[in-house]
């Protein structure tokens, strides 16, 4: 896999630009289980996109105790990567992509962007929030060129890019709407192309598809998986749902129940595109799955707190 | 059609009891004038230029003192939300502060600033400025807090931030608040000027007092309802008429 091809260095190519090597069109033929589902042993090159180094959360709660939510990170990300995190909802996934994107401060240890310690928010990674958080007051296209304006970028440039942006996504003939005249997928695509104009080097996406129907999910698993193919970007990807991570990753972390850690890492080398009802992904999903379900029973456990075993269904979302 | 209908009936009742009661002639003419008579004193008195006169002095001192009660009120919102030292401290203040009529201020402006537009101006800026801060304090705390993190995500810091994110997120709360200032300011100014005889509407309305012309009173009383409720018809209606439809809270869509 050319995972590592950043196919526009500079240049605004057009969306579908048929010279574009893509990686989509994966040339690896049918990988078995077996290579599917081989334990990760990190093979990093010189500096990674993304370094997290022992990372460390702890909060206090209102009642004085002590949490550690995150315990011990360590991540290395390749320029290009899409890398997929999973967990228990509890498990500080989210937490640890604010702490990527600058916007909160870990108790110790360091995300480093291309060798460089992360010290606040910076545009070279851009984080897509569960909520979305576009802006209600500009239309779709002033949420598209605000990072851009706040860069200091030309009226005419910016202008230009938006509407590249807007074409990515399909979405040209909005440019002039207000976000809450779209619909679900509309507006998520409308929080891509508003990352993707501040050209991150690294996406960070916090669930993003989770509360959309399936047909839209399906539809922007495709378009995101094009745009990454695309535009070369790195992506760190956090999901609850261990098929979506698997249709999408390079490579698959799952986390552990409070506090976070780095329980396995899955690299999953199925070829692309893939689809949600593949068979190759339903098994790799099922061996996730399984060590997922344990971390579950365990969150339940604390959850319904002290030693009665609740009488829960711990169903997964396949 | 049938709201139109029920207002008619509702006016044409009014006058007609109002006009009804001065024809009975119970009480005498200067202490009780009929409609027309309150309808010719409002044509003499733009005929002669001095309604217009008031009207625009009056206008002018509100808008100044308005203007300068926001931009204050916005910092000193800004600060009361974004530290808490101050919020704890100065924000029980500021509330126990608004019980205070703000014409209170006016022996304290009279020898700060002497007889002088100044002394009109400052009752006005105390009058609104305290709905101003608390609102904005109150805006910035109720606006969701995504929109400054999406900020900062996007590359915005400083007064970036706060001019391109955190004041247009905040303005659905606000709003209300800035237009309860706008009435306090409007009420304060009249106040003011009916103690200090210079021009504008509150001195057109005494002197129909010391001239015993009730019908110049009603007329002045009548024009100041009527430019407040246009203010707030025309500016701030639909201020928050299109602040809702960005924001998509209208029932239409």
């Amino acid at each position: 896999m050319s995972t590592n091809a950043h196919n526009f260095p500079g240049q605004i190519p057009l969306p579908i630009d048929p010279r574009t090597p893509s990686r989509v069109s994966g040339s690896r033929g049918k990988a078995g289980l077996a290579t599917a589902l081989r334990p990760f042993h990190g093979v990093s090159p010189a500096v990674p996109k993304v370094g997290l180094k022992d990372i460390c959360l702890s909060y206090r709660t209102q009642s004085g105790e002590r949490i550690l939510a995150l315990d011990h990170i360590n991540l290395q990300v390749k320029a290009g990567e899409f890398l997929c995190i999973v967990g228990p909802s509890g498990c500080g996934k989210s937490t640890l992509l604010h702490l990527i994107a600058g916007l909160h401060q870990q108790t110790s240890g360091e995300v480093l962007v291309d060798g460089k310690r992360v010290e606040g928010p910076g545009t070279d990674r851009i984080l897509i929030f569960q909520e979305l958080g576009l802006f209600p007051w500009l239309t779709v296209g002033d949420n598209v060129q605000f990072g851009m304006k706040m860069k200091g970028i030309g009226k005419a440039e910016r202008e230009e890019k938006t509407r590249y942006y807007l074409r990515l996504v399909h979405l040209s003939q909005f440019k002039e709407s207000y976000t809450h005249q779209l619909s679900g997928g509309m507006r998520q695509r409308v929080a891509l192309a508003r990352a993707l104009a501040t050209e991150p080097d690294v996406l960070l996406m916090d669930e993003p598809f989770a509360a959309l129907d399936a047909q839209t999910r399906d539809l922007l698993h495709d378009e995101l998986e094009r745009i990454w193919a695309e535009t070369g970007r790195t992506i760190i990807f956090v999901t609850h749902n261990v098929r979506e991570a698997i249709r999408l990753g390079d490579r698959v972390v799952l986390f552990t129940f409070r506090p976070g850690r780095v329980k396995r890492e899955f690299p999953i080398d199925l070829p692309r595109p893939r689809t949600l009802e593949d068979p190759n992904v339903a098994r790799a999903a099922s061996e996730i799955l399984g060590e997922l379900r344990e971390e579950i029973n365990r969150s339940l456990e604390v959850e319904y707190s002290v030693g009665v075993k609740p009488h829960v269904e711990t169903r997964v979302q396949p | 059609m049938k709201r139109a209908a029920r207002l008619i009936v509702f006016y044409a009742g009014l006058f007609g009891s109002w006009t009804l009661l001065a024809e009975l002639k119970i009480w005498p003419p200067y202490l009780f004038p009929t409609p027309s008579g309150v309808g010719e004193a409002l044509y003499a008195g733009f005929q002669d230029h001095s309604f217009l006169i008031a009207i625009a002095v009056s206008m002018r001192r509100v808008l100044i003192g308005y203007a300068i009660s926001v931009v204050l009120g916005m910092i000193l919102g800004l600060g009361l939300g974004t530290s808490r030292f101050l919020e704890e401290t100065m924000g029980g203040l500021l509330v126990s502060l608004q019980s205070l009529p703000s014409i209170c201020w006016w022996p304290l402006a009279l020898l700060w600033f002497g007889l002088s537009q100044n002394a009109i101006l400052f009752v006005v800026v105390m009058g609104s400025l305290l709905s101003v801060t608390l609102a904005m304090e109150d805006g910035r705390k109720q606006m969701p807090k995504i929109y400054g993190m999406a900020g900062r995500n996007l590359g915005a810091s400083g007064f970036q931030l706060f001019w391109h994110v955190l004041l247009p997120a905040s303005l659905p709360f606000i709003v209300s608040g800035l237009k309860q200032g706008w009435a306090f300011a409007w009420r304060s100014l009249i106040t003011a000027e009916m103690l200090y005889l210079s021009l504008g509407l509150g001195q057109v309305l005494m002197m129909g007092r010391d001239l015993n012309d009730m019908s110049a009173v009603i007329a002045v009383m009548i024009l100041i309802i009527a430019i407040g409720y246009v203010v707030d018809g025309l500016v701030f209606k639909s201020m928050e008429s299109r602040l809702q439809r960005r924001w998509g809270l209208t029932s239409s869509t």
